[in-house]
């Protein structure tokens, strides 16, 4: 029998849905809240900002994060910035716009309600975010200065330089070792949660492992609140740091927690092309880059000149030519698409022929070089360190990189998955922006999920806790703590003869082939066919040294790599259900004449949620469809 | 490329720990040095043996993770940190010396991982402004000038690496607390808390067991983040006219 799902959308009309809510949540009353503990797993935006809020309202908080500081979180490398509707620039933002935006940028694959209320509370992030000290970008004026970013055509992105992911999640983290010295949270850095466990359904705790100490325990709660982020890391090579990983996720969906679109994922146009197979990871250059940068590569195929060889009308500006309103300055999917088009077209650019030009030269000649050095210095001096090519001078070499993912666990409008109590934020849940993020959402989002959606809705379910605490005394607890020391333990004792590492990249060229900017039913089936032999081998051939008992690296590598052998089926299975293409998910089969997305309204707007139903078994499908009352699905055009 | 490299091994906090030498054999030039160290690891895994325990997340200079000490200089030749340390630096055959960073505040956890978590304590200690979240005013009500606003951004863009100790012949955390304290105290917003916050902060980080500074700015001069050695001077005078309004409790 399948599950109804019920996104517990609020009645009313769009604009009212959020203060009505709100009005109606229950509440849980100030002397009642430090009878409350709950569990915060992640520190980046979305986890810190959670943390430090709820612990300031009263409620007694444990944060885990990996990392050994919570200041260190992924969020941390964000570049660009931060979306808001304030209408500072008086060019015609509104909120109504942001939402519409991000609807539009989404592909038509998102909540209206969810993202609506994003768009209202980026006010209220910005006004905290500045009491709090984050040093914004200012005109001479002394007010908030703005610039553009990929799929809108208004300035409302706030930023700190090229490092307003570092500057919020310092805001956030400072907030959170405010509540830490006052004693509200108690931190737990270098820990990473192994499990979920549930009493009676309910999420009541996670199984955690002491990264130093390599010693396994459990905590219980009365509420458990993931922000752990996203699974970019499946694809091995990500723009994701080393340790960003799917196993928090991963854990609770294998516990009943629904994954909804892990088929959506974004593939970021303009980050620094691979260079060999050591590569580690992958770097991002800002899409604020594309502001001033103009994107082009030869007309011809294996054109061997360098670029200041070739003239302007041997040059292609494929993104100026083929969307005149919206330039270089198209969403995302469509710029890292249109890259591919033109490397697959034997027009790429550099060694390996993946790569295409984006030249800053007209903005060099029309602003000079000193303001193009002031908009984005750190960034030209960090593609000269990786490249050792000199930016001013030559044109940079882009390709499209692995940089978020929309998927991820399915949560209702109070946050909360399916399973009573687990609550998840940020990027690890999948509500807000459908089949492709714009620039500069994400930050947005992980705030407004933390600073202000979960510390409002969460009351609605810790209201009906009065009295039910867990005990990590409780059979349950016991139960997992086991399961996860077995699992290490087994990890450990198979002695193979392949690192961890090698299985990583191995499964990650598997899925960036299968699954990446373009994917087909023959490409998804024959991926399907080899994660489960992957798999198979991982857990007979891996070799994993040293003891569970310590410090050991390749051990927790092994535990992360194992989720993602497991994850990467539902992420292709996923991907092959979708018949359509939309956003971030293109399928070869489904495009217009011209090549763009070709949507399949009929059939899957709907959130795709999977069900766990056992490891060899076909996991369930339930579908939440998804109505637009309030904006008309179109094919989207920036043309 | 290929290297002979001299790499600090130590199982623990508690074990004595040594230097052991190793190859590192067909490197390519565009390698990053934690991938060169990447490339060794898994050569050490393949033959058994323990690879080699460093920090890194991000790698892309942003999270303050990596903390190496390269040829006796945090974070080695060149500015940034030890991530965006290319190969292409070296000569091939070079000898190159990895240690953690040490300082009597980040005691050792294993190989080149020490634990900094003093950094944490130091800001805990102080290192915010307190605003009740939903209670802030609008954003635009309150103007910053553009100077202290971009010098408010240069104090902050410290990545709390840790850098600055490991240089520092006092293993001092004058930089890093400069700096959080000149990025709050020269924003408008960070007025109410600033004669506090510059007391405890300081407070803490002698507490930990950090040195005191004795100007050899060797903080600055390895800062991936660029943060200037001025921002202590600044902090110098927060701390001494606090302390003295604090002693005639005006």
């Amino acid at each position: 029998m399948s599950m109804i799902l019920d996104p517990k959308i609020p009645s009313g009309p769009l604009e009212k849905k959020w203060s009505k809510h709100r009005g109606e949540s229950k509440l849980v009353a100030p002397n009642n809240r430090p009878k409350f503990d709950l569990i915060v797993v992640g520190s980046g935006l979305a986890g810190a900002s959670a943390a430090a809020t709820l612990g300031e309202l009263g409620y007694n908080v444990k944060c885990f994060c990996f990392q050994d500081s919570p200041r260190r979180a992924h969020s941390i490398a964000a570049q660009g910035g931060i979306n808001a509707a304030k209408n500072y620039q008086n060019d015609g933002d509104s909120v109504f716009r942001l939402f519409y935006d991000t609807i539009k940028g989404g592909d038509f694959r998102s909540r209206e309600a969810n993202v609506y209320r994003l768009a209202e509370i980026s006010l209220n992030i910005i006004d905290q975010c500045v009491a709090q000290g984050v040093p914004f970008a200012r005109e001479y004026g002394g007010l908030l200065a703005n610039r553009s970013f990929g799929g809108v055509q208004v300035s409302r992105t706030f930023y700190a330089r090229g490092q307003t992911g570092q500057q919020l999640l310092l805001g956030a983290y400072q907030a959170l070792q405010h509540e830490i010295a006052e004693g509200t949270v108690k931190m737990y850095p270098r820990t990473e949660m192994l499990d979920l466990v549930l009493v009676n359904g309910h999420a009541k705790g996670i199984v955690v492992r002491n990264l130093v100490t390599g010693e396994i325990n459990t905590h219980a709660a009365d509420a458990v609140i993931l922000a752990t982020g996203g699974y970019g890391n499946v694809f091995y090579l990500s723009t994701n740091a080393k340790g960003c990983n799917v196993t928090a996720t991963w854990r609770a969906h294998k516990r009943g927690a629904l994954f909804a679109n892990p088929c959506f994922t974004q593939i970021h146009p303009t980050c620094i092309p691979v260079s060999g197979p050591y590569q580690a990871k992958l770097t991002l250059m800002s899409e604020s880059l594309r502001n001033d940068g103009r994107v082009w590569v030869p007309k011809k195929k294996g054109d061997p000149r360098s670029p200041d060889q070739i003239p302007k009308e041997e040059r292609d500006y494929y993104l100026e030519r083929k969307y005149p309103a919206f330039g270089n300055l198209v969403p995302r999917d469509i710029a890292s698409r249109n890259a591919k088009e033109v490397c697959d077209q034997g027009r790429g650019v550099g060694p390996s022929g993946l790569g295409v030009y984006l030249d800053f030269s007209d903005a060099i000649q029309r602003h000079g070089e000193s303001t193009i050095r002031e908009r984005y210095g750190n960034l030209f001096e960090m593609y000269q360190n990786i490249t050792n090519e000199n930016a001013y001078k030559t044109p940079m070499r882009i390709y499209p990189a692995v940089h978020y993912t929309m998927g991820g666990l399915w949560v209702d409008y109070n946050l909360m998955t399916n399973v009573p109590g687990l609550h998840v934020l940020g990027e690890a849940n999948f509500s807000d922006h459908g089949a492709n993020r714009l620039g500069a959402s994400a930050l947005m989002q992980g705030l407004s999920d933390g600073y202000f959606v979960i510390p409002s809705t969460i009351a609605n379910y810790l209201a009906t806790q009065m009295g039910k605490k867990a005990s990590t005394e409780q059979p349950e607890f016991k139960a997992a703590e086991n399961e996860a020391r077995c699992r290490i333990n087994r990890l450990l004792s198979i002695k193979g003869k392949k690192t961890v590492t090698t299985f990583h990249r191995e499964l990650g060229l598997l899925v960036w082939d299968k699954c990446g900017m373009a994917r087909d039913a023959q490409g998804l089936q024959e991926a399907l066919q080899k994660i489960p032999a992957m798999r198979a081998e991982f857990w007979e051939n891996v070799n994993v040294l040293g003891d569970g008992a310590e410090f050991n690296q390749a051990l927790e590598h092994a535990g992360r790599v194992a989720d993602f052998l497991e994850f990467a089926e539902l992420m292709c299975l996923d991907a092959l259900e979708r018949n359509e293409s939309c956003g971030g998910h293109f399928r070869l089969e489904f495009q217009t004449k011209e090549g763009e997305a070709l949507r399949d309204d009929e059939h899957y707007c709907h959130v795709a949620a999977w069900e766990y139903a056992g490891p060899h078994t076909r996991p369930n499908l339930i579908k939440e469809s998804l109505g637009f009352e309030y904006v008309k699905l179109s094919q989207r055009s920036y043309k | 490329m290929n290297f002979k490299l001299k790499v600090w091994r130590q199982k623990d906090g508690a074990s004595p720990g040594s230097f052991k030498d190793y190859d590192a054999k067909d490197v390519p030039s565009e390698a990053s040095f934690l991938e060169m160290l990447d490339i060794v690891n898994e050569s050490l895994a393949a033959s058994g043996e323990d690879p080699i325990a460093f920090d890194s997340d991000c790698r892309e200079g942003i999270c303050g993770t990596c903390s190496l000490v390269i040829n006796g200089i945090p974070h080695g030749p060149g500015k940034g940190t030890t991530c965006q340390l290319y190969m292409r630096r070296f000569a091939d055959s070079d000898t190159i010396w990895i240690e953690p960073f040490r300082a009597a505040a980040f005691p050792p956890i294993k190989d080149l991982v020490v634990d900094r978590s003093a950094f944490d304590r130091i800001i805990e200690a102080g290192g915010y402004i307190v605003v009740r979240t939903g209670s802030a005013p609008e954003a635009n009500s309150l103007p910053v000038a553009k100077h202290d606003a971009d010098l408010a951004m240069e104090a902050a863009a410290c990545i709390g690496c840790g850098a600055c100790v490991a240089a520092c012949p006092n293993s001092a955390a004058m930089l890093f607390v400069s700096a959080k304290v000149s990025h709050l105290g020269l924003l408008p917003q960070g007025q109410a808390e600033r004669e506090s916050r510059v007391i405890h902060m300081v407070r803490k980080m002698d507490e930990l067991g950090f040195g005191s500074c004795r100007n050899h700015y060797e903080c600055e001069a390895i800062c991936p983040a660029e943060v200037s050695a001025t921002f202590m001077a600044r902090l110098n005078q927060d701390y001494a006219l606090a302390s003295a309004k604090k002693v005639l409790a005006v």
